[in-house]
Order: C-alpha cells, then sequence, then structure tokens
C-alpha cells in the first residue's frame, strides 16, 4: 500500500509524479516526496508501532517505498544510550547517544538511506545501482546491492581511509577512484547518471534515499518514551541527515505520536570543512563553498547539498552550528571510548568535540536532555590515530618480566594467597 | 561589449535551442536583464521576484563561482565567459 502521492519542489512547490527525478525542472529545486499524512495517520500509533520488529521498517508508513523492503531488513533500531561516565566527564546531568556505529550490515547511518535507495531502485525497476561517496556510502551501497544480486558501481575521491575501499570492494562491487575531491567525484556523478539510466542513490534517487535518514530521528523519540531530547547535535556533509532528523520530530508530531516539539538542533562540522557551520555563524543566507582539509574525511563535502536547509533547521529551531579541529576530534574520539566503550569514526569525533565546545560555551545548557548522534564506527577510519597509540609494554612470556613492569610503573598490586 | 553566456540544458527551449548566446552588461545583473530581452522568459528561471539569483542556480563568471566574487553585482568586462549551471546538476540537466 502506497503512502506517497509523489514529490514536490521544495522551492517552488512544482508537483511531480513518482519518478526517478531529483531536481525541479522550472525553478531547479530540490523534491521532496510528498506523503497523504491523512492516511498515515490512520494506520500508525505508538501501539502498533511498538509492536513491530526492532528495525527501521517499523515506520515504514513514513519511508517512500510502496511494496515490502527488498533489502537491509535488519537495518535500523540502533542502541540509544544513556552515557552515565561521558556525562559525568562532561558536566552535564543527562547525555545520550544514538549509536548508528553498530548499524546492519555495513556499521553506519548510510545503511538506512541505502536500504530504502535500493528498494525504491527495484520498484523503478533500475538493473544498476551507482553513488557517489566519501567512504560510508560506499560500503553500504556495495554491501546492499551485494545483498539484493544488482551490480554496482560505486565513486570515491582516490585519497579514502584504505579500511573504507577494501570495505567496498569486498563486495565485488566495481569500484572507481577519482583523481578528485567529493564534489568533483559527484559533479562527475551528476554527468554520469544524465548519459547512463542507473539508479544513483544520491543522485536521481536521491528524494527517496533522504528520506530513510529519518529513521534516526524517529528511533530516539521512541526510544526516549516518545518524546524529544531538548539538545541533540548532528553531523553535518551534505546536511542531509540534520534536515531530516529534524522532519522526523515534526512528523511524529504532526501525526500525534508525541505530545512536544522543542528540540534544538546543532549542527557540527570540522574547522577544515565548515561552509555550513560558518554560514550559521555570520548569519549568511549562503552557503560559500570551500575546498575541504580534514580527517575527517566522511565529512569532506565543500559544496553541500542540503547546506541551506541544514542552515535554516537550526536557526528554525533555536540552535547553532559549530566546528572544531583534527585535533579535538581525536580528542574526543579517545574520550567517548574511554568513557563509554564505544568507537567511532571521525566524523563522530567532530559531533562530540562539537557538543563539547557548545556545552562550555553554554550555548547548551548543562541540566537538560541532550542526544549526542554517533553515525559511524570507527573501525573504518583508524589511519586518524596512527603513531598516537602505541603499545608501550612489550614483554619476554616471563612471569618475573611481568613483575618488573609493575614495579616499573610503581603499580602495587596485592598477590592473592 | 559582448560577453557570452553559456545556457544549460533546461534553458535551451527559451534560446531556440542555442546553448551559448551573447549578451550586454557591466555587471551579471545588467547581463541578465539584457539576455532576458532578447529572450524572453529567461530571468524567471534564473531570478527570483525580487531579483535574486535562485538559490539552486549557480552563475560562473570565467570558471568563478559569482558568490567568491560580487554576487550579482560582479562587474564584467569584454570577452568574459559566464555560464549558468543548476546546482544539482544531474540526471537529464
Amino acid at each position: 500500500m502506497s503512502y506517497v502521492k509523489g514529490l514536490k519542489c521544495r522551492e517552488c512547490g512544482k508537483e511531480y509524479p513518482k519518478e526517478p527525478l531529483h531536481v525541479c525542472e522550472y525553478c531547479f529545486g530540490p523534491l521532496e516526496v510528498n506523503y497523504d499524512y491523512e492516511k498515515i495517520k490512520r494506520a500508525v500509533s505508538r501501539d502498533i508501532i511498538s509492536k513491530r520488529q526492532p528495525n527501521m521498517w517499523r515506520y515504514r508508513e513514513l519511508l517512500p517505498i510502496d511494496g515490502e523492503p527488498a533489502v537491509g531488513f535488519d537495518v535500523g533500531y540502533t542502541p540509544l544510550i544513556r552515557a552515565k561516565n561521558l556525562a559525568k566527564a562532561l558536566g552535564v546531568k543527562e547525555l545520550y547517544l544514538k549509536n548508528d556505529a553498530v548499524n546492519y550490515p555495513t556499521l553506519s547511518f548510510k545503511d538506512r538511506v541505502v536500504a530504502v535507495a535500493i528498494s525504491k531502485a527495484l520498484e523503478f525497476d533500475f538493473k544498476v545501482v551507482a553513488c557517489a561517496s566519501t567512504g560510508n556510502l560506499a560500503n553500504s551501497v556495495a554491501a546492499n546491492a551485494a545483498a539484493c544480486g544488482m551490480e554496482s558501481y560505486v565513486f570515491i575521491p582516490y585519497d579514502l581511509e584504505q579500511t573504507k575501499i577494501l570495505g567496498t570492494l569486498v563486495y565485488g562491487t566495481n569500484l572507481v577512484a577519482i583523481k578528485g575531491n567529493y564534489d568533483e567525484v559527484n559533479r562527475l556523478c551528476s554527468e554520469i547518471a544524465g548519459k547512463y539510466g542507473w539508479a544513483f542513490v544520491n543522485i536521481n534517487i536521491r528524494p527517496y534515499y533522504a528520506e530513510g535518514s529519518k529513521a534516526f530521528g524517529y528511533e530516539i523519540a521512541e526510544q526516549m518514551g516518545w518524546k524529544l531530547p531538548k539538545h541533540i547535535v548532528v553531523p553535518m556533509a551534505g546536511g542531509s541527515l540534520i534536515t531530516k532528523i529534524w522532519k522526523a520530530f515534526k512528523e511524529f508530531h504532526k501525526l500525534g505520536l508525541i505530545d512536544n516539539l522543542g528540540t534544538k538542533v546543532y549542527g557540527a562540522q570540522a574547522t577544515g570543512c565548515a561552509p555550513i557551520t560558518t554560514a550559521v555563524k555570520e548569519g549568511a543566507e549562503l552557503i560559500k563553498p570551500v575546498k575541504p582539509n580534514t580527517i575527517a574525511k566522511s565529512l569532506a563535502i565543500g559544496n553541500p547539498a542540503d547546506g541551506f536547509y541544514a542552515a535554516r533547521v537550526m536557526r528554525e529551531s533555536g540552535g547553532w552550528g559549530e566546528d572544531v579541529s583534527d585535533e579535538e576530534i581525536i580528542e574526543s574520539i579517545r574520550l567517548l571510548a574511554e568513557t563509554e566503550g564505544i568507537f567511532t569514526e571521525t566524523a563522530g569525533g567532530v559531533t562530540l568535540g562539537v557538543t563539547r565546545k557548545l556545552i562550555e560555551q553554554g550555548r547548551i545548557p548543562r541540566d537538560e536532555s541532550i542526544v549526542v548522534s554517533i553515525t559511524g564506527n570507527g573501525l573504518k577510519t583508524q589511519e586518524a590515530l596512527a603513531g598516537r597509540l602505541t603499545v608501550s609494554m612489550t614483554i619476554d612470556a616471563k612471569l618475573s618480566d611481568f613483575d618488573e613492569l609493575l614495579k616499573k610503573q610503581n603499580k602495587v598490586y596485592d598477590a592473592k594467597d | 561589449m559582448a560577453i557570452k553566456v553559456r545556457i544549460p540544458t533546461p534553458l535551451r527551449k527559451l534560446t531556440n535551442g542555442k546553448d551559448e548566446v551573447i549578451g550586454e552588461g557591466k555587471n551579471v545583473k545588467e547581463l541578465i536583464n539584457n539576455i532576458e530581452t532578447q529572450y524572453p522568459g529567461l530571468k524567471e528561471r534564473i531570478c527570483e521576484e525580487d531579483g535574486k539569483i535562485r538559490r539552486f542556480v549557480n552563475i560562473y563568471v570565467n570558471d568563478e563561482d559569482i558568490r567568491f566574487k560580487n554576487s550579482i553585482d560582479t562587474e564584467l568586462k569584454d570577452s568574459d565567459e559566464v555560464s549558468i549551471i543548476p546546482a544539482i546538476a544531474g540526471g537529464k540537466f
């Protein structure tokens, strides 16, 4: 059963049929899925949703596929963790981590968007699926395409982290490395999408694809007991996730699934690629593209497609945008690991780093609920920590050597009787 | 003063299929007004009602985004080349 009426231009409102289109032919604005909310309201309730399987499809009426999902059946419903140790370290009362570092199957929030995009691509009868990616999307498209037997093409900047490259190639995709940065990859892919009849998940399938991110927001609301946090911090690359989390909260409110809106939404970027937070800080209407230079490669998009809307969400919700240096990113990756036992990738370091900064600045109060969005897994960006963590204790396999080691470190433990 | 303006595919219906037209103007704003007189209908596709460039249209002068220069007031000189490019230049564009 379909709850989608068609597509609609976010800028001029012109309506389009349900097709693989993403740009308004009149004003060039982005197209967005247009739902029949009246019909959805009759179909969902807290009770109905909470009885469903613990995956993202429990919100399927609010996701833009008409039939059953074709891939990624177990995606989503990742843990929302009450982070007491980290809260103590930051001096705040109520802190949560939404942990998509353990999303299924490729350990990032991109598994959500790809599950929707590939299911939709199959509904449109595409044979080849493709993407332009900074890494996580590459992993997810390659894996999910393999899982449903589709041919795939993945385009990446040539200098991505090795783990992200291997973690894409292993699925047997056609990986094409482009000598350029993400913005150049994206521009080329737009041309390829125009020439070949492929489903580019983040180009011609983008209106459907992007909706998958909403489930990150629905889950937070449900996991908090059908209410919203006072503050949420979200990493930004193209700026889509932050707009979709905000949309998810608004939809839940519109459908009566939560009683109050009132979450302040904060966007996080790396200082070496901060076109959106810069616009927010300067109060600028336009996003000025930049040339990225940061270890947070998954966020290194200098010309963010949804930057304008992301900035608007921060302004509209009463939030703010902030950015952190590479050094702060690494410190935050380590802090999260040491306090909560969660190893996040550089993007997570950006998000936590910005959260810390906003708390210190007094923009996020210490006595209200805060959610930090952890969107990717640290095992994929280990290079960022290269040379920072080394094995300092190497000894021969002798008890006396170990005793000596403890002695050298002035550590005293009682021997058991 | 002649300035070459590259027209993207979706706007060529308005320029009788031409992918390049010649316009005049001291700055981008004047240039847009000038090509509008030659090819009516072009301006409303590029600009909002108040004259500002539409959010999802990018204009380049000699391959440099005018957002990095003086936006719509970016000055032009003879033989400059201007390109109009949809921001999300994908799909059939």
